[in-house]
């Protein structure tokens, strides 16, 4: 299989040229739920090293894209793959599809498993495992899917609860943490698999106010020191304008305008972003 | 009625006492084999898995347990040539099987209690469906499956009463012999004394099981042991950060 970055047949819309090749590629992407078209032929590309954040009015698709990224969802196939479309594609390979001969057909379990490998997703309700104290909610996966010792998983767990500033925690049940401490768990825990690609799930919704400011900060820090892809679900404007490289608003499952931050919050030129914006300001 | 009877007859209860005890611990280390095996299979999205499995469950919860038990003690030796060697293993295997069918709604039930948002953080995780189950789902349905299951446990032994039908001395079936000799002007006091004693078994197994619930709800770091003056276990300590 040709690399679909190169190939012509495969160019969607959001047309970037990147030298190395889009990490993250929606080409023509549907998602129904029955009657319902979530996600119309969408398509956008997103670099290694990006940034990206996803705003928009709920229901416009946001968190769809994070969980089809995460396989939690999966694509609504179209008849052809290689003419229509209707993949997504991560580091040039595809994620929602296989390739079986040179065809692509929809992903089985043993496909997902591999490609999903690369990603790590932060949920908006923590999902931490309440039967697992801290440090075991970190290495637990560790070393039941990357296959690292004891001792390397639990290092590992003991710098990123350090990063996240609760290595006082590590004996901890969830249940024994406020939900800030819990969410800051919950990206250690992410963090921890080495992912590419980090997906934030508005992270900060299940927050009482005066606990998002320390999830945010933690995020902050990981944005500034490494260089992990993010894309990231949030109604916090002044954090997406912060971190993010890039702005893309949806509505009703299509992009209705992108760009830098400072464009698109200083200077929309759509009359839906305009709205959108103008709406959660206020709150 | 004599007391002084009953009194000296005390000894002859000590082995139907531990046959009492035999039934129940066995069938329900059955019951809870079974338990666990149906309601996996029941909660499996596969249904070629599911539907046997449903079929077992719905067949021996809506068929009489003591038809089961006359079937597995007298119609299976002569339908199909198999022959305990001892009644008390047919009943044990009647009663295993019957409440470990519907004890498997239990499990399927906590199963499907834990929540969805714990499927998906397993997923992330790139758990196989199989450590999803041992790792994250049955370690959290476990504590929820344990007060149902003391119930039917205390269910259970009284239903090990049925075993006397099929010829097993169990505390039941001495009660009937002992009370009923002399023309049966005895039957009140040993019936009574035999309420009395499986209500302390009862009670036994309800103490077990509730330490039990402790150990396994503190294993998901609720604090069930109740504290002076409060009623409700403690689980989040707010304000923490």
């Amino acid at each position: 299989m040709q690399n679909p970055i190169t190939d012509a047949e495969h160019r969607p819309a959001a047309e970037r040229g990147p030298a190395t090749g889009p990490l993250v590629r929606f080409d023509r992407v549907n998602k129904s739920f029955g009657d319902l078209t979530v996600l119309d032929r969408l398509s956008f590309d997103v670099d290694p090293g990006e940034r990206v954040t996803l705003i928009g009015p709920s229901g416009s698709g946001k968190t769809t894209i994070l969980r089809l990224l995460m396989t939690l969802e999966h694509v609504t196939p179209t008849k052809d793959p290689a003419a229509e479309g209707g993949v997504i594609w991560v580091e040039g390979k595809p994620l929602s599809h296989m390739e079986k001969g040179n065809r692509l057909v929809v992903a089985n379990e043993r496909h997902l498993r591999q490609a999903r490998k690369k990603i790590g997703m932060v949920f908006q309700s923590f999902n931490l495992f309440p039967n697992m104290r801290v440090l075991r909610n970190v290495t637990e996966a560790q070393v039941h899917t990357l296959g690292r010792s004891k001792d390397e998983a639990e290092a590992k767990a003991r710098e990123l609860l350090d990063l996240v500033g609760l290595s006082a925690k590590v004996d901890n049940y969830p249940s024994q943490l406020s939900g800030g401490q819990q969410q800051r768990v919950a990206i250690a825990r992410a963090l921890a698999m080495d992912p590419d690609i980090l997906l934030l799930d508005e992270v900060t919704s299940a927050l009482d106010p005066e606990l998002v400011a320390d999830v945010l900060g933690v995020l902050r820090d990981v944005a500034d020191t490494t260089s992990i892809t993010m894309l990231i679900v949030t109604h916090e404007m002044g954090f997406a304008r912060d971190v993010s490289n890039r702005v893309m608003m949806f509505d009703r499952g299509v992009i209705v305008e992108e760009g830098a931050p400072d464009e698109i919050f200083s200077d929309p030129r759509e009359a839906r972003t305009q709205d959108f914006l103008r709406a959660v300001l206020a709150e | 009625m004599d007391f002084r009877e009953v009194v000296d007859s005390l000894p002859r209860y000590a082995e139907p006492l531990l046959v009492t005890i035999q039934v129940t611990l066995a069938s329900a280390a059955l019951a809870l084999v079974v338990a666990f095996a149906l309601g996996l299979m029941t909660s499996s999205r596969h249904l070629a898995v599911r539907t046997p499995a449903r079929v077992f469950v719905e067949f021996f919860r809506g068929s009489s347990v003591v038809v089961q038990l006359f079937w597995f003690a007298f119609a299976m030796p002569v339908v199909l040539g198999i022959q305990f060697d001892y009644a008390i293993v047919a009943g044990i295997i009647a009663l295993g099987l019957n409440y470990g069918a519907y004890c498997s709604e239990v499990v399927r039930g906590a199963i499907a209690a834990v929540p969805k948002g714990q499927f998906e953080a397993s997923l992330a995780m790139n758990f196989t469906p199989f450590q999803r189950m041992r790792l994250v789902v049955l370690p959290q349905a476990w504590p929820e499956m344990i007060p149902s299951l003391c119930a039917f446990a205390i269910m259970l032994l009284k239903a090990s009463a049925l075993v006397s039908l099929i010829s097993v001395t169990d505390l039941t079936a001495m009660a009937g012999l002992v009370g009923g000799r002399d023309g049966g002007v005895n039957q009140l006091p040993h019936y009574a004394l035999i309420l009395v004693l499986y209500f302390i078994l009862a009670w036994l197994i309800w103490t077990g099981m509730r330490a039990l619930e402790r150990r396994a709800k503190r294993g998901i770091g609720i604090d069930a042991k109740p504290e002076k003056g409060r009623l409700t276990p403690a689980v989040a300590q707010k304000g923490m950060t």
